[in-house]
């Protein structure tokens, strides 16, 4: 739920609740993008390519 | 093809072999899948679950798995937390164990919920005053990191790893993962402790209502002390298992006696303030309710006192008592012995808090009700054990999840 739906209320409950889920969401989303993002970077440098 | 997808250095027993047991037990796991199509179907009239039973034996189970796979946050926060270097020996198993936990937690609530296609309901339309709220948030965002902790031994497998991408991918989420590990440890902390909190705030049933701090009943910090000392052990038990089962020793002996060292101190502080809370609730809380202890221990057929024994003294007294001492770790039967107990005192609490705590009559009309879980509920508990060892032989034949496999095996 985010604070534009109509079920939203100001309240601590809800800030609380959804804070703390976007705050976990948040560091999954930015911590993957950083790690995919890092990982095609690193690979049009060609890192990476003599494993076997 | 097969032997191009084993790791370098390790022995794997034939693929015919192989695919004979992925068969048998592929076959417990298409039973399970048959009851759960049932229940999709036909819907909840498939269980025996009642007024009394709403949380049966797929609850206890959920509940029972998250203790369980509570090896994988606790041996994370050791590992990238703490800084207890010698666990990246068997944080892999851990992660491992946790993730098929979880992934069945998650399944199991699936069949639970009657109508999974609503299961977004509780995101969007979150009730911010239910413990259950915290507990879906958490679990789901949890499953995401645990999911991440293992995608990058899944890309260790030898042909995957030499994609330049996934090897470089892989290689970027190891880096970083005591970021991923430290948001696993937050979210476990509060899921853990929200699944106790549900019974600790039932001011309608004594049997599980308890004081606290603030929102937070006991139970709360209880369930998520029991899932950090318990869930090591379940780790070591399968650890062991899956040794006894390929014939290899596949993790050294001081990681496994670190590990059950940390886990049987924490069993050891958490059954001191488990028996402190049991001794407060029976002489203090459920006689101010009108009860006295015995009352939820009598006149029934399952319900004995033998059952608060069986969680307290030999499910943890005796594990605690074994596990911190160094004789009792370097004993081989001993240290089996304790996290057996262990599983079993942390599964006979999850039981007690979610079944016993609905099943006391509270009401002097009312009477013992009882409950035995229908075919289907069995067939779907059992799913998630067949597809977990599924998973852990697939992990284990074509993944590098025991860094000390080679050189204890040369």
């Amino acid at each position: 739920m985010f604070p534009f739906s109509f079920e939203w209320v100001w309240d601590a409950g809800h800030m609380v609740f959804h804070g703390g889920l976007w705050y976990a969401l948040g560091i999954i989303g930015l911590g993957m993008t950083y790690c995919i993002g890092k990982a095609v970077l690193d690979t049009l440098e060609g890192k990476g390519g003599h494993h076997d | 093809m097969d032997s191009e997808l084993i790791p370098r250095g390790v022995k794997r027993c034939p693929l015919g072999q192989f695919s004979l047991w992925i068969g048998i037990v592929g076959v417990v796991l298409l039973w399970g899948v048959y009851a759960m199509f049932l229940c999709w179907f036909k819907g909840l009239n498939q269980t025996n679950m009642n007024d009394s039973y709403g949380f049966a034996l797929w609850i206890w189970a959920d509940l029972a798995v998250i203790a369980l796979g509570g090896g994988a946050f606790f041996t994370g926060f050791l590992r990238y937390i703490v800084g207890k270097d010698e666990l990246k020996n068997i944080i892999n198993y851990a992660v491992l164990i946790g993730f098929i936990c979880y992934s069945s937690a998650l399944l199991i609530l699936a069949i639970d919920v009657g109508q999974p296609l609503r299961a977004w309901h509780i995101f969007w339309h979150a009730n911010v005053h239910s413990m259950l709220t915290e507990v879906a948030f958490c679990l789901s965002c949890y499953f995401g990191v645990l999911t991440i902790e293992y995608i990058p031994l899944v890309l260790e497998n030898r042909q995957i790893d030499k994609v330049p991408f996934f090897h470089n991918l892989g290689h970027n989420m190891h880096e970083i993962m005591a970021v991923f590990a430290a948001t696993g440890a937050f979210l476990s902390f509060f899921h853990q402790g929200s699944l106790g909190g549900v019974a600790g705030v039932l001011f309608g049933r004594p049997f599980g209502y308890r004081e606290g701090v603030l929102v937070w009943p006991w139970t709360f910090f209880l369930f998520t002390w029991s899932a950090a000392a318990c869930g090591p052990c379940f780790t070591i038990l399968i650890t062991k298992i899956t040794e006894v089962i390929t014939g290899k020793k596949l993790v050294k002996d001081n990681v496994i006696d670190l590990l059950a060292k940390i886990s049987g101190w924490m069993l050891a502080t958490y059954i001191i303030a488990k028996i402190i809370d049991t001794w407060y609730w029976a002489v203090v809380t459920a006689p101010s309710m009108g009860f006295t202890l015995m009352e939820f221990y009598s006149n029934n057929p399952f319900y004995g006192i033998w059952i608060l024994f069986l969680e307290i003294v030999l499910g943890g007294i005796v594990p605690a008592g074994i596990l911190i001492t160094q004789k009792g770790r370097s004993s081989s039967f001993a240290l089996w012995t304790a996290v057996i107990l262990a599983v079993i005192g942390v599964s006979v609490n999850r039981w007690v808090m979610v079944l016993q705590v609905m099943a006391v009559p509270v009401l002097p009309f009312e009477t013992w009700p009882m409950y035995l879980p229908s075919w289907q509920e069995v067939a779907t508990t059992i799913l998630p054990v067949a597809y977990g060892i599924i998973l852990i032989m697939l992990s284990h034949r074509y993944l590098p999840i025991f860094p000390q496999e080679q050189e204890l095996n040369p």
